[in-house]
């Protein structure tokens, strides 16, 4: 399993140096534009995932309660950690609940 | 040094460690020791990598499948560098140190700023509080694991989903119908194809037109 840990590692590695090692001169100002609109259409595709998916399925549960307080929280500028917090104590509470 | 910037970070930083909490304790349910989750927080560190790992293997599939997964979620990881190398310019061996901070939470809180230098600050900043929070939540995830019971009834998932959207918020301002459209993909598309591939549709959608320059 060790082994099995540190090629995954490698992998993921690669890609985070490959970003850095690619000459500046390809890297045109459009080329900064998309890399700019990745960094949001994949937080929002993780949030998505993180919040309404479930081992390949999608699910509707109380995660949906917990990002509806968190933006929220978020509209009324709360600390982050306080959204981060919040998200946990709403979900674990709509739970306790039975929903 | 910026406080609001570096407050910024020590607060993802501690934020993340809520949910790194629940990694060390999934990746113990999955069956791994303890030597091999924090291998995971310190070799890989890139969470959603990492969960991905963790579901292949706790799903009982082979190893080529739990790397393959990982490494497609990782992607990503390629664009911020390719953002950060203008921002942070990096020079020769430097440049391994630099690749491995590179994360959804270091990128996010940098491109947030808006001068030069407080991009360069949050990047180091975050990447290294949550480097430091990520890894010592992991172990004690993982010594707890058995203890805790399960992460979804502590609400340790919604807390994720929750962190990832703190990083999304400033840029929905401006880029929300990029955002739609990215969720939009990774929504439809989780249940017809394997675990990390929504993801990369995902950053196909960066491809368009969408969205005012933030």
């Amino acid at each position: 399993m060790i082994l099995t840990v540190i090629l995954a590692s490698l992998a993921v590695y690669s890609w985070k140096l490959l970003g850095y090692l690619v000459p500046e001169r390809f890297i045109t100002e459009r080329f900064r534009g998309f890399a700019d609109r990745v960094t949001v259409a994949l937080l929002a595709a993780l949030v998505a995932i993180q919040g309404f998916s479930t081992e390949g399925q999608i699910v509707i549960d109380a995660r949906l309660g917990a990002l509806a307080v968190a933006a929220v929280l978020l509209a009324l500028r709360a600390p982050y950690i306080l959204v981060v917090l919040a998200g946990a104590l709403v979900a674990a509470g709509l739970r306790a609940l039975g929903l | 040094m910026n406080r609001a910037v570096l407050s910024t970070s020590i607060s993802v930083g501690l934020a993340t460690g809520l949910y790194g909490i629940s990694f060390g304790a999934i990746g113990v349910a999955a069956g791994l020791d303890v030597l091999s989750v924090m291998l995971l927080s310190l070799l890989m560190f890139s969470g959603a990598s990492q969960f991905a790992f963790v579901g292949v293997v706790a799903a009982g599939g082979a190893p080529v499948t739990a790397i393959t997964s990982a490494w497609l979620m990782g992607i990503r990881n390629s664009f911020y560098a390719l953002r950060l190398t203008s921002v942070l310019g990096p020079r020769g061996l430097f440049k391994v140190l630099t690749a491995q901070l590179t994360i959804d939470e270091s990128n996010a809180v940098s491109a947030a700023q808006i001068e030069p230098k407080d991009q360069k600050f949050g990047y180091w900043a975050t990447g290294i509080a949550v480097f430091v929070f990520w890894n010592s939540a992991t172990l004690i995830g993982a010594l707890a694991g058995n203890l805790i019971g399960s992460v979804e009834e502590f609400g340790l998932d919604a807390a994720a989903a929750a962190a990832f959207l703190g990083l999304l918020w400033p840029r929905l301002r401006n880029q929300w119908q990029l955002a739609a459209l990215g969720a939009a993909v990774a929504i439809i598309t989780t249940p017809l194809l394997p675990s990390g591939v929504p993801i990369l549709l995902a950053a196909a959608v960066a491809l368009m037109p969408l969205g005012g320059k933030k």
